[in-house]
């Protein structure tokens, strides 16, 4: 095919139009308001943080309305076997939630006092830091967030949590589901999941589900940087300890213990 | 010179085979982990890693095969190593290659393994360590095919393959620190959290790849007219003896940290649970005193100057170093940095037989790719000879 220098100029100049267009139009067409506008009613904060407090909690008497009603929100399937269980909220003995922060002459109670477990969203998270897709990352109100579209399920966020947060999808979660919630998604088998502190709740105006789901009030969620939230107050005015301090994750999630 | 892997005598054939056998099991167990997912495996929400990624881990190891005949050669100018370079980076390549797919294999969601090409994150070792693997791949099979064309061509290498070799000599130093570096920056996992990681990688690499190139050059010896020369091996087994010695060195430095400080953050409880039992749990316990008593009767054999110049003590000293190190670190290594959890609960592994017959289908595609390269350049070099 001849291509005369008057051909080959037109194509040229299109292809560099078309180049420029876009950054152009990007430039000058985009507004200030992000594409997906937030809900009025949504909460917000600096960096979200939450407190248990285990004078009130009543888990030894039966109490499972934390876990069974995040879990149902979440669409987290039951299943039964222990090394494949998927949990995102869960209760521990002291001793197990507090490795090396107990001693031999503590009293039983406290030692076997249970304690509710869940992601620490830390404030420097190792997952976010060795994920290698960015699946995992970190919002600007502090919350450690997943996207399962993109994880590739190599798990190298599993060993990185210190604190067992995380399960990992061995198989199809689905049939797990006993009453599946349409307003959240369900994942597929190969990814892994873990809590997200309600962020659809947050955006919705609702504090997590955990937290609204606790009959006793041993459960406290607000922004850390805001000096007149519940969580501030209380942290100003009770002892509280965080889970592993001494690995330096900085964890966002605080504990009352007697 | 790729037609010359496609004649050979009937045991060729037959191994080639044997390893297609192996690929076809391992490829029908994968397509059953596939369809129903990393739960035919024996990982758990608590042991996440298991036998996958603990040969991935033992294997770049074995990728070391090249820069320990390439930098003799290169640097030091040991004649000798000359005939077996190719060897040594031919190995490297296999290695590799078993490597990404052990990697492959061990993922949720495989398809979705270009996330991380499209997604680059360099906060991730893991990103890192693609990227070195992959670089150290090309280097080793460019550099191996052209060398070994021009030989077959008779004609001198052209510049750039000596460039690209001192280029893969430090690239090779970065494959086992970035492989090491995956588990030393993890602040839970005490047993993995140790500065001395790193120099561990190196020094159980440059034992186990030169030990690995040396029963290969027996079998070389053994079933082609090319002879890799008995100096070049006494050279290899002079550097097996020593990365052993420091590899024992290195872990025994392990065991006193732990055991003198007492302090349960330097992996106490994981020697413990690896070498005596922990709570009652002890799955691992005969097969790290394997290892230990394998790396005794490999010293004994590579320090003793008799039987290390024996071929039949060498061997058996080859042998042991290799199997040796594959439990450590392929085994004792991963799995241990996961006992005891983050609740200081035992959870123990076991792989199942589907996981172990995917394991042995890539150790199978890995030595197939290996018999045909060496295929290859042993029938030049008996050409050239």
């Amino acid at each position: 095919m001849e291509i005369s220098r008057r051909h080959f100029l037109k194509i040229g100049g299109i292809c560099v139009l078309g180049l420029v267009a876009q950054p152009l139009v990007k430039a000058f067409a985009q507004s200030d308001v992000s594409k997906a506008s937030r809900d009025p009613k949504a909460l917000t904060g600096k960096k979200w943080g939450l407190v248990f407090d285990a004078t009130k909690c009543k888990y030894s008497e039966g109490c499972r309305e934390c876990i069974l009603s995040c879990h149902r929100t979440h669409n987290v399937p039951a299943i039964d076997d222990k090394k494949e269980e998927i949990k995102w909220i869960w209760a521990e003995p002291y001793e197990n939630a507090f490795p090396g922060q107990g001693h031999e002459y503590i009293a039983a109670e406290i030692k076997e006092k249970p304690f509710i477990v869940l992601c620490n969203h830390c404030t420097d998270p190792p997952c976010v830091r060795v994920c290698p897709t960015k699946a995992t990352f970190k919002r600007e109100d502090g919350i450690v967030m997943m996207d399962y579209h993109r994880c590739i399920g190599c798990r190298f966020c599993m060993a990185a949590c210190p604190y067992g947060a995380r399960s990992f999808n061995f198989k199809d979660p689905r049939p797990f589901i006993k009453e599946e919630n349409k307003e959240y998604p369900t994942r597929e088998k190969g990814v892994v999941e873990k809590c997200n502190f309600c962020v659809e709740r947050l955006d919705a105006g609702l504090m997590p589900a955990c937290v609204e789901a606790c009959p006793h009030k041993a459960l406290f969620f607000g922004d850390l940087e805001e000096p007149g939230s519940d969580v501030s107050k209380i942290l100003r005015s009770h002892y509280t300890i965080q889970r592993k301090p001494e690995l330096g994750t900085r964890p966002n999630v605080y504990y009352i213990i007697v | 010179m790729l037609n010359k892997a496609l004649s050979g005598s009937k045991g060729y054939w037959s191994w080639v085979v044997f390893l297609l056998i192996l690929i076809g099991l391992g490829f029908a167990c994968y397509l059953w982990q596939l369809n129903k997912g990393l739960t035919i495996t024996g990982m758990s929400r608590d042991v996440s890693w298991g036998l996958y990624i603990g040969q991935f881990t033992f294997l770049v190891g074995v990728a070391a095969s090249a820069v320990m005949v390439v930098l003799p050669y290169y640097l030091h100018n040991v004649k000798v190593f000359g005939k077996i370079t190719v060897l040594g980076e031919f190995l490297a390549v296999s290695a590799i290659i078993m490597c990404m797919l052990f990697i492959f294999v061990d993922l949720g969601k495989p398809m979705r393994i270009l996330n991380m090409i499209l997604y680059p994150t360099p906060n991730s070792i893991m990103f890192w360590d693609m990227v070195v693997l992959s670089g150290y791949l090309l280097l080793n099979i460019v550099i191996g095919w052209k060398v070994l064309e021009c030989e077959h061509q008779s004609v001198t290498p052209p510049h750039w393959t000596k460039i690209l070799t001192y280029i893969s000599i430090p690239w090779a130093v970065s494959i086992h620190t970035v492989t090491a570096f995956l588990y030393a920056g993890l602040p839970g996992r005490h047993y993995w959290l140790t500065a001395i990681m790193a120099a561990r990688f190196l020094a159980s690499a440059f034992a186990s790849g030169p030990a690995l190139l040396i029963l290969l050059s027996y079998i070389v010896r053994r079933f082609s007219k090319f002879d890799p020369g008995k100096e070049a091996i006494q050279k290899l087994a002079a550097i097996v003896t020593y990365a052993m010695i420091v590899s024992v060195f290195f872990v025994g430095l392990e065991f006193f940290t732990a055991f003198y400080s007492r302090a349960p953050e330097h992996g106490m409880y994981t020697l413990q649970y690896l070498f005596a039992g922990l709570d009652g749990y002890s799955k691992l316990v005969p097969l790290m005193w394997l290892f230990a008593v394998l790396a005794v009767v490999a010293l004994i054999l590579l320090i003793n100057p008799k039987t290390r110049s024996n071929d039949s003590g060498l061997k058996i000293a080859c042998v042991a170093t290799f199997v040796s190190l594959w439990i450590e670190k392929g085994l004792g290594l991963v799995v241990g940095g996961f006992i005891p959890n983050p609740f200081e609960r035992v959870t123990e592994y076991a792989p199942t037989v589907p996981e172990v017959l995917i394991t042995l289908g890539v150790w199978a595609v890995g030595f197939l790719l290996l018999t045909i390269l060496y295929k290859i350049a042993v029938s030049v070099k008996e050409e050239t000879a």
